[in-house]
């Protein structure tokens, strides 16, 4: 019954398949599945107009695009907080909705913008074991998955702590231990080098990449889209108007300013070493 | 503003008094303090002998006094009222130092001091030896209802945020050259607690999404950390509330 102890013998990789999956050749079976999906917000006001995106499993995905792009529509929907007007989300074959919301929540492992937003528990420990908790998962093994997962983001030693204690870095890594308790097939980052120093925003960067995990970035920080993600995706006045490796999307001095889209100042995409879609 | 510093009461330790399960030290408080309220106040005596009781206590717990008598000024407030009754009071008058005052008074103001004193003392005791995240823990274990326990976990959650949400935008009025100085002023200080109001409903619906997000779906999940309490733990917990009764009865008979 419980989803979360199909994968309970697989520490240290959230990617192995659950039982809940549909097919045994899963390994086939992208990560994340968005075919034509719209969605007009109550007010009349349409976000998105039929976006098509598909991550394959283990590869990372920036999805850049300016201000009021639709980005954080699109990640609500991943989960099934918003419900598609038209079009779908499916999730390791699993579409999002109604029946099975909880186990969509827990494959998809968003992590928002403001940690004091995500870490609404007293102490670091509680905050981390509400997800698996909530699917079920009780005492010894609830413990070990909260120790591992903190285990991953290097937070071990502060699980006792309350997450105002902690330093703003500390904080994100925390709230991506949170999600990554309940070992996500998807990993979604909302803006994760925010108001993180040169320091914590590198320790993030080095943790996302020890992973190992489907992720998708979405983010203004381009220097970080380019360093973390392969490929990218840019989503403009709710359409996505391209796809391709970071390296090309980001020398695409056209593309860049039709959407609204700029480098720091002095930085050149094609001056660094990335890492091969 | 005190909320943010809820936190300073606890007085880290591992005395015997720390070591307890929350749960047991709140029963045990609350009998306690049932007990003293229902003694009656013409016995004098056995006030002393709550007092020397939570002494002894305090005396296990290694808290400092000092620790626990300042914390304890919260009272003061209260005492005011207690101070006015032997004036206001009907009945019987009497003259001390001076003063004619009302004996029923008199006594009233005793039995509100002295009972109220206790409590407090007992309550700084709880809260200098216990977390607030066990203390929150210990109300669920005595089956609180599961909203109350929602909301106090997330006022003790968030309480610093805002109060330093406050605290900034105190900054940014200050640094555009706004200062209080009068009535006047009133109305900026009430458009800036309106705004805070917002902002922390706003950060309610985004906590509330962060919480669906992860599976949220009504209930909180049960507590982490240690089971229901042993028989050992609860009987160290009953040694006050036992002693307790013990004055209380003799306080009745004698």
């Amino acid at each position: 019954m419980d989803p979360l102890t199909s994968t309970a013998d697989n520490p240290g990789t959230a990617r192995t398949p659950g039982t809940a999956d549909p097919a045994p050749g899963a390994a086939e079976v992208p990560s994340l599945q968005v075919s034509g999906l719209a969605y007009a917000y109550p007010d009349g006001h349409q976000a998105l107009f039929g976006v098509d995106l598909t991550v394959p499993r283990g590869q990372r995905v920036a999805l850049l695009g300016p201000n009021g792009a639709g980005k954080t529509t699109l990640v609500l929907h991943l989960n099934g907080i918003l419900t598609p007007g038209a079009g779908s989300v499916t999730v390791a074959g699993l579409k999002a909705g109604r029946p099975h919301l909880a186990e969509i929540r827990r494959r998809v492992g968003i992590v928002f913008q403001d940690p004091d937003d995500q870490l609404f528990m007293p102490t670091v420990r509680e905050d981390v074991a509400f997800g698996p908790a909530a699917a079920g998962l009780r005492g010894a093994e609830l413990e070990a998955r909260v120790h591992e997962a903190l285990e991953r983001v290097g937070m071990a030693e502060h699980a006792d702590r309350a997450p105002h204690h902690l330093s703003f870095g500390q904080r994100r890594r925390v709230a991506v231990a949170t999600v990554l308790a309940g070992r996500p097939e998807i990993l979604v980052l909302d803006e994760p080098s925010s108001n993180l120093d040169p320091a914590a925003r590198r320790e993030l960067a080095d943790l996302i990449l020890s992973l190992e995990l489907t992720v998708l970035m979405v983010t203004h920080d381009l220097p970080y889209a380019l360093e973390l993600c392969p490929r990218s995706v840019v989503l403009s006045d709710g359409v996505l108007v391209a796809d391709g490796p970071t390296q090309e999307l980001l020398s695409d001095v056209e593309l860049m300013r039709a959407h609204r889209l700029e480098l720091p100042f002095g930085f050149d995409p094609r001056s660094v070493t990335v890492p091969v879609a | 503003m005190g909320a943010g510093h809820a936190h300073k009461l606890y007085k880290h330790g591992h005395s015997p008094v720390h070591a307890l399960p929350a749960h047991c030290k709140l029963a045990a408080v609350f009998c306690f303090v049932l007990l003293v309220v229902a003694t009656p106040r013409e016995a004098v005596w056995a006030f002393g002998a709550y007092t020397l009781l939570l002494a002894a206590v305090a005396a296990v717990s290694r808290v400092p006094p000092r620790h626990l008598l300042t914390r304890m000024a919260i009272e003061v407030p209260f005492v005011a009222f207690a101070v006015l009754l032997p004036f206001v009071a009907e009945g019987e008058r009497i003259t001390v130092w001076g003063l004619t005052l009302s004996e029923s008074g008199l006594w009233g103001a005793f039995n509100v001091l002295a009972k109220g004193t206790l409590g407090v003392a007992a309550s700084v005791l709880l809260a200098s030896t216990t977390r607030l995240d066990e203390l929150l823990l210990g109300l669920a274990r005595l089956r609180m209802p599961p909203l109350l326990c929602q909301i106090a976990t997330f006022m003790v959650r968030y309480a610093d945020v805002i109060s330093e949400e406050m605290r900034r935008m105190r900054t940014a009025r200050l640094s555009r050259g706004f200062e209080a100085r009068g009535p006047r002023h009133w109305g900026v200080l009430a458009k800036s607690a309106g705004s805070l109001f917002i902002r922390s409903y706003e950060r309610g619906e985004r906590v509330h999404l962060a919480m669906l997000s992860r599976g949220y779906t009504g209930t909180m999940p049960p507590a982490l950390g240690d089971g229901p309490a042993g028989r050992a733990e609860w009987a160290r917990s009953a040694a006050l509330p036992l002693t307790a009764l013990a004055i209380c009865l003799l306080g009745w008979t004698l």
